[in-house]
């Protein structure tokens, strides 16, 4: 996180990653939430109970009876002209699963906080990537967020993202479970009536209907308008090319939201796709997700002190992609330790691992990359292991030869 | 609850109301369910949010870029007509109150076949009942899963062959009874259940008013034949919907705060038990009973007028009737 001097006076507050969203859901004015509990994000609706029983937001709470019914309610309040939001984790996520799709494919800008954690079995509830990442191709912008301030920021950037016009998608912030859902940080909030400028009222779409009127994208008796209908081979198709194309649109919109609200805020994480740190002249790399980039970064601040050219490049934004910015950032570097929190069993190293050689092909020389799979089910990632992985990224430049594609860091063999 | 208005309909008040559901659908012939989502509208008293879960009606409506629906309308999928209405409901209550809409009532009806209602959706139905959000809930019983193929559900009663619980050389058919769904619904200690037919359209009508006009949840039971499914005459659905409830294997009733009672076409019978037609009057009409009808499933035909008396008992019991003779 860069820091810029802010335009508003803000307010220090302790607030572990959950209380932190629920604090910006509380400010950004959200009309309906409905959402089940689920650990680590269980704070999150705590939060916001308490919030609507002291009646300190105007929002229905709707405490559904799955979590399958929740993206349902979500999709419809959305569709009706709410502002909406959710939040879940692993197998709420998975329960979910059904509805992502259907809530991208109705064009229904809900944002939803996902306290990142591991799917069974073993049952597990502690933090990894399996959940989202097991959602990278429903059509929902995913961030992934370094710290409980981060949380906070892209929450309120959230709104903004996903009811933008060029965007109309759901968007989903991701905080690691326990690592950030459940970790009290200094987090610096902003004036309630700042945030409710920056996220405004909810704008629609115009669109044509079946009648030939132009009218607001929404559920409106006075312009009745069929949402959700079938499609057949002969139209289908056009409506997940619009969403592809909401994608790549939304690879302007989120460094302009980001730039914009860093004007208020002061506060910035690169360009808001991806943050490069102390990566300019970096020999190695590592490109990693969420919080592990905090430790990353402890390390590379020692390892440059000690002369060491290696840096970080975290991806906050996952969906979309941003492969283009990606390569450039990286095309320079000799080698990339690719660190993920989640598998792709069976697909030879994990999802992240894969875009980013994907997004390399085309470049006449590329750097070597390896792939860790690290964390999973809350196993932790220490500052030893991550200079295990400086070290073999060197050998691997020496060697000039990567032996084994994907590893396994901080596991019992 | 407030008052249920006596819902005085007259035929010309029927005719005159514009259609919300229109022609041009691309239902079966002799589909019931059709009509029955066309009355249903009819009853209406203004602004309506529908929403539908996946379906035959689903399928058959909105073909896009065509759609049967002058009233906004939203499919999400199979098991969420009742979670649909809840974000409706409380959008639509929020959005009232912080006067980002217009300010005035606007209902909402949720559809749902039998498949989601008595099997995928029921869980989404009963959370939804039990939050207690204002809208009416209407299931189109076709019993069985109609759009994909004639399925059994949890609807299909005993003895119906399907695709899924075919009538062979060892199983006659479906082999359990239908859910009570209706009972269960009750069991909510929801405002206002009611059961209908499309045969008496004006009490159809009428009960649907009154479960729009209750305040919190209404649950709308309706019987709905289907003759691709049932192998009945495309031109006997609605004739078969009488001889439902003629048979007593559909009463006609209403649950007003858990007080049930029955509703004329049924109480009729109950009066005057000799108008009681037998179950196989009903049964020989539908080719899914066909294989009833050979001397090795004849059983199952008393056996089926057996419980379809029982349950005619339960219910006069519960509407304060004495009870009656079983039919011969």
């Amino acid at each position: 996180m860069q820091r810029l001097k802010a335009v508003v006076k803000q307010e220090v507050q302790g607030l572990n990653g959950d209380e932190a969203v629920a604090l910006a859901v509380k400010q950004c004015d959200v009309d309906v939430i409905a959402a089940y509990p689920i650990t680590p994000q269980t704070i999150i609706v705590e939060k916001l109970s308490e919030y609507v029983a002291n009646g300190e937001v105007d929002t229905e709470y709707i405490c559904t009876e799955s979590e399958h019914s929740a993206m349902a309610a979500c999709l419809a309040a959305s569709a009706t002209g709410a502002r909406v939001f959710t939040a879940t984790a692993s197998a709420g996520l998975a329960l979910m699963h059904e509805m992502l799709f259907v809530t991208s494919g109705c064009r229904a800008p809900v944002v939803m906080a996902i306290a990142n954690r591991a799917l069974s079995a073993p049952l597990n509830i502690h933090g990894d990537h399996s959940d989202a990442m097991a959602e990278r191709d429903s059509s929902w912008i995913q961030i992934y967020c370094e710290n409980a301030q981060e949380v906070y920021d892209s929450i309120i950037q959230g709104f903004r993202i996903a009811e933008h016009l060029d965007v109309q998608l759901p968007v989903a912030v991701g905080l690691d479970g326990f690592t950030l859902s459940h970790t009290l940080e200094n987090v610096m909030t902003l004036p309630d009536e700042v945030v409710n400028t920056f996220v405004g009222t909810r704008q629609f779409p115009v669109v044509l209907t079946h009648e030939g009127k132009t009218v607001p994208y929404k559920l409106d008796p006075a312009s009745p308008m069929t949402m959700g209908p079938v499609a057949l081979p002969n139209y289908y198709f056009e409506f997940k090319r619009q969403q592809e194309e909401a994608m790549k649109d939304a690879l302007k919109v989120i460094p302009e939201i980001h730039d914009e609200y860093a004007q208020v805020s002061g506060r910035r994480y690169g360009s808001g796709l991806l943050e490069p740190y102390a990566l300019e002249d970096a020999e190695v790399a590592i490109v990693c997700l969420g919080s592990t980039a905090g430790t990353v970064k402890t390390v590379v601040d020692e390892l440059r002190a000690q002369g060491t050219k290696v840096g970080l490049l975290r991806i906050r934004t996952y969906r979309p992609f941003p492969a283009e910015t990606l390569v450039k950032a990286l095309v320079n570097v000799k080698a990339v330790a690719v660190l993920e929190r989640s598998m792709s069993f069976g697909g030879g190293g994990g999802a992240v691992f894969h875009e980013i050689r994907n997004a390399l092909y085309d470049e006449k020389t590329h750097p070597f990359i390896v792939d860790y799979i690290h964390g999973l089910g809350g196993r932790d990632t220490n500052p030893a292991q991550i200079k295990g992985v400086y070290e073999d990224l060197k050998k691997i430049v020496n060697a000039k030869h990567v032996e084994d594609l994907v590893r396994f860091l901080g596991i019992r063999e | 609850m407030s008052a249920i208005s006596e819902g005085k309909f007259t035929t010309k008040d029927i005719v005159e109301k514009p259609e919300l559901f229109l022609s041009g659908h691309r239902a079966c012939a002799g589909c019931a369910p059709a009509t029955v989502l066309r009355l249903i509208m009819k009853a209406t008293r203004g602004p309506t949010i529908v929403t539908e879960a996946t379906g035959c009606m689903e399928v058959a409506s909105t073909i896009y870029p065509y759609t049967s629906w002058a009233a906004p309308w939203l499919h999400t999928a199979f098991e969420t007509a009742g979670s649909n209405a809840s974000g409706i409901e409380a959008a639509l209550k929020i959005l009232r109150k912080k006067g980002r809409i217009k300010d005035e009532k606007v209902d909402v009806i949720a559809f749902a076949g039998d498949g989601g209602t008595y099997d995928i959706g029921i869980q989404a139905l009963s959370g939804a009942v039990e939050r207690g959000h204002d809208f009416l809930f209407v299931l189109y019983d076709n019993e069985a899963y109609m759009n994909t193929g004639i399925q059994r559900s949890g609807g299909t009663p005993y003895g119906a062959s399907t695709t899924t619980s075919q009538a062979g050389k060892i199983l006659p058919g479906k082999l359990e009874q239908k859910k009570p769904i209706g009972d269960i619904m009750v069991a909510h200690d929801m405002p206002y259940v009611a059961t209908a037919a499309p045969y008496y359209w004006k009490d159809l009508i009428t009960k649907t008013r009154k479960g729009i006009e209750v305040d919190g949840p209404a649950f709308l039971h309706v019987f709905a034949p289907c003759p691709r499914g049932w192998r009945s005459d495309p031109s006997k659905s609605i004739e078969l919907s009488r001889l439902a409830v003629e048979t007593c294997v559909f009463p006609l009733w209403e649950a007003v705060n858990g007080e049930y009672q029955l509703s004329t076409p049924s109480k009729v019978i109950a009066l005057a038990p000799q108008k009681k037609k037998p179950v196989r009057e009903y049964l020989q009409a539908q080719g899914r009973f066909r294989h009833l009808f050979t001397p090795q499933n004849e059983k199952i035909i008393d056996e089926i007028q057996k419980i379809t008396d029982t349950k005619w008992q339960k219910l006069l019991k519960k509407c304060g009737f004495p009870q009656q003779k079983p039919t011969a």
